[in-house]
């Protein structure tokens, strides 16, 4: 039984036993448990990447700019010159650009509350968190797509990190749980704002201090001392100093503690904050 | 309808109540008070209809019972399940279209099936089975791998309505499901929500046009500012207005005035003059005084060309029970 179509008028004969079949037709498996929901999540995000690759353009293009402009511009200024920057600047400029793109997951969420999509995903039978922690699970694909470009152009202009590969590897892991957890700020903004325009506007406002108030840059013992203090309490710089140790094969045992630390805690309050939002959002 | 009585048992946690049952809902939204004690009672089976103008709370009680969003006071029970503390129970048994719940646009027809039959527990190859059966029991086969902003008004419905069955539902929440259609296409829906019923699905249906209600709905509730101001069957709801409308045409325009000044000394009743000039119309209780009336225009020798006494329609209901006619929020806002 199938029904009869003509696509190029639409005209659409409806086969009511064709319906009636499939409607009881339908079993009612056991819903997808929390992980293997998560994973369907994750999933949904690879799937709108293949029909919206313009989305990679934004996590390509910007952090690719960012290493040029700073490397060549600024680097023979602020080091000497611009092979001994990228050696320390590699590490900070990658740090930033994946903090920076973890953005578009609230900007994402945020247009699917738009368009109604989430009303649909909050009606289904499963783990509430999931869709959430799948859609940032699903971005983790894209935070390590930017970073491989990043850490290939910085060989190309120069880098040699002592780590070898291992170092990389760990240091861009170390990377994407930090970058999950402060998914969760966004996640949580999205919910509480009601346009992905504010929800970009109020993200740029919380990551700028965060990235430029660190040791992305440069070293910060030229800052007065209060930014200073500052930048020692950010997190995004136990993540960079991490980051760089890993890269370059130096310990940084205890700021790799301070990492996790700092995620376990992002996601211990923001999770269930994100998720009271979320399960009584008008 | 004899739905309950045959559905297959599922699971352990078999439940009982009727489709929906709530009391004193409320939900306000700052000052607002979108719903405002509403009372409902919704058996198993058949269509239900929501009936009122945009504003009047049909979507938020919807999305209450839905578990979107929780209610300011009053309980709601789906099939027994508190919508508030068995949310989980709920959110297995029912489905939204339309406005109330949208797919994703830049995906595939095919994609956003799989998708909910994955998260739904269909494993992966037969999930991939489900979402083409449901396809084509659509019509929507051809249009499987297009995405879905690129779907046609009509089809666009098919699949909202489709992605709602891949699970069978047993409520099933349908959201204007005809507003911005064709006739051709709106007869279409019609078939596909009959399929539902038959299939054992209780319809919830909101709707601003009357005679979809008429056309559809076993019974409906009409919404007006936040509550239920009256329920029935379409019959029912025509009957408690308490009037037919008796509609007369003379023969000779002339004699219209004659005819009047007749009709009102013998019903009783205020009779006006329609635009049509040979026309009349009158509102009467009971159909006795009428045959009377018409034997009186009969000796006055006034001919009539056309007589006809009947029901009020909704339209004349609503506007008797809200003191608005439906048109007054006009539906507009076109999603498509």
């Amino acid at each position: 039984m199938t029904a009869v179509q003509t696509p190029a008028t639409g005209t659409w004969v409806p086969d009511t036993a064709a319906v009636h079949e499939a409607l009881v037709a339908g079993a009612r498996p056991k819903p997808q448990g929390p992980l293997a929901a998560s994973a369907t999540f994750g999933w949904r995000t690879l799937l709108r990447i293949k029909h919206v690759p313009e989305q990679l353009f934004d996590v390509t293009a910007f952090p690719v700019m960012m290493t040029l402009i700073f490397t060549l511009l600024f680097g023979g200024a602020l080091a000497g010159t611009v092979d001994a920057y990228i050696q320390f600047f590699l590490p900070g400029i990658l740090v930033q650009s994946i903090l920076m793109i973890t953005m578009y997951t609230g900007v994402a969420l945020n247009t699917d509350i738009e368009k109604g999509v989430f009303d649909r995903i909050r009606s289904l039978p499963v783990w509430r968190p999931s869709a959430l922690v799948g859609a940032l699970l699903g971005d983790v694909l894209r935070f390590t797509l930017a970073s491989a470009v990043i850490i290939t152009l910085g060989m190309l202009l120069g880098f040699r990190p002592d780590g070898g590969a291992l170092g990389v590897l760990a240091a861009v892991g170390l990377l994407l749980v930090f970058a999950f957890a402060l998914g969760w700020i966004w996640t949580f903004l999205a919910l509480r704002l009601r346009t992905p325009n504010a929800v970009m506007g109020w993200s740029m406002l919380v990551i700028t201090p965060l990235t430029f108030g660190s040791n992305i840059f440069v070293d910060p013992s030229t800052m007065p001392g209060w930014l200073q203090a500052f930048v020692d309490v950010n997190p995004v710089s136990h993540l960079v100093t991490a980051v760089r140790g890993l890269m370059h094969g130096e310990a940084a045992g205890g700021d790799v503690l301070m990492v996790f630390a700092w995620a376990a805690l992002l996601v211990a309050v923001l999770g269930p904050l994100t998720m009271r939002r979320y399960g009584n959002r008008d | 309808m004899t739905i309950a009585a045959d559905a297959p048992v599922r699971g352990p946690d078999r439940d009982d109540g009727p489709a929906i049952e709530t009391h004193g809902l409320v939900k306000h939204f700052g000052t607002t008070r979108a719903v405002d004690g509403v009372d409902l009672l919704i058996p198993r089976g058949g269509v239900h209809g929501f009936l009122g103008p945009n504003g009047a709370g049909k979507t938020t009680t919807i999305r209450v019972l839905a578990t979107l969003i929780r209610p300011d006071a009053g309980t709601a029970r789906v099939f027994g399940h508190d919508v508030v503390h068995e949310a989980d129970a709920v959110r297995a048994r029912v489905s939204l279209t339309g406005q109330f719940a949208s797919l994703d646009e830049d995906l595939t027809g095919d994609e956003n099936l799989r998708l909910l039959a994955r998260l739904l527990g269909y494993p992966r190859a037969e999930g991939r089975a489900r979402a083409e059966q449901v396809l084509d029991a659509f019509g929507l086969t051809e249009a499987a791998g297009k995405q879905v902003k690129k779907y046609s008004g009509g089809m666009r419905r098919r699949i909202d309505i489709a992605a709602s069955i891949v699970v069978r539902p047993d409520l099933i929440f349908l959201d204007e499901p005809t507003t911005g259609l064709d006739p051709r296409s709106r007869n279409q829906v019609w078939e596909v929500v009959r399929a539902l019923v038959r299939g054992g699905t209780t319809v919830l249906l909101t709707t601003q046009y009357l005679d979809e209600a008429d056309q559809l709905a076993d019974r409906i509730s009409v919404i007006d500012t936040g509550t239920v101001v009256a329920e029935g069957s379409p019959g029912e709801l025509k009957a408690s207005v308490g009037t037919g409308s008796l509609h007369v045409r003379v023969r000779r325009p002339e004699q219209r005035a004659a005819a009047r000044d007749l009709l009102q000394r013998v019903l009783g009743v205020e009779v006006h003059e329609q635009g049509d000039p040979a026309g009349l119309v009158a509102t009467v209780a009971d159909a006795g005084p009428v045959a009377r009336a018409l034997t009186a225009l009969e000796d006055a020798q006034i001919g009539l060309a056309q007589y006809a006494l009947g029901q009020p329609s909704l339209d004349e209901v609503f506007l008797a029970l809200t003191g608005h006619a439906t048109g007054t929020a006009p539906a507009q806002e076109d999603q498509a």
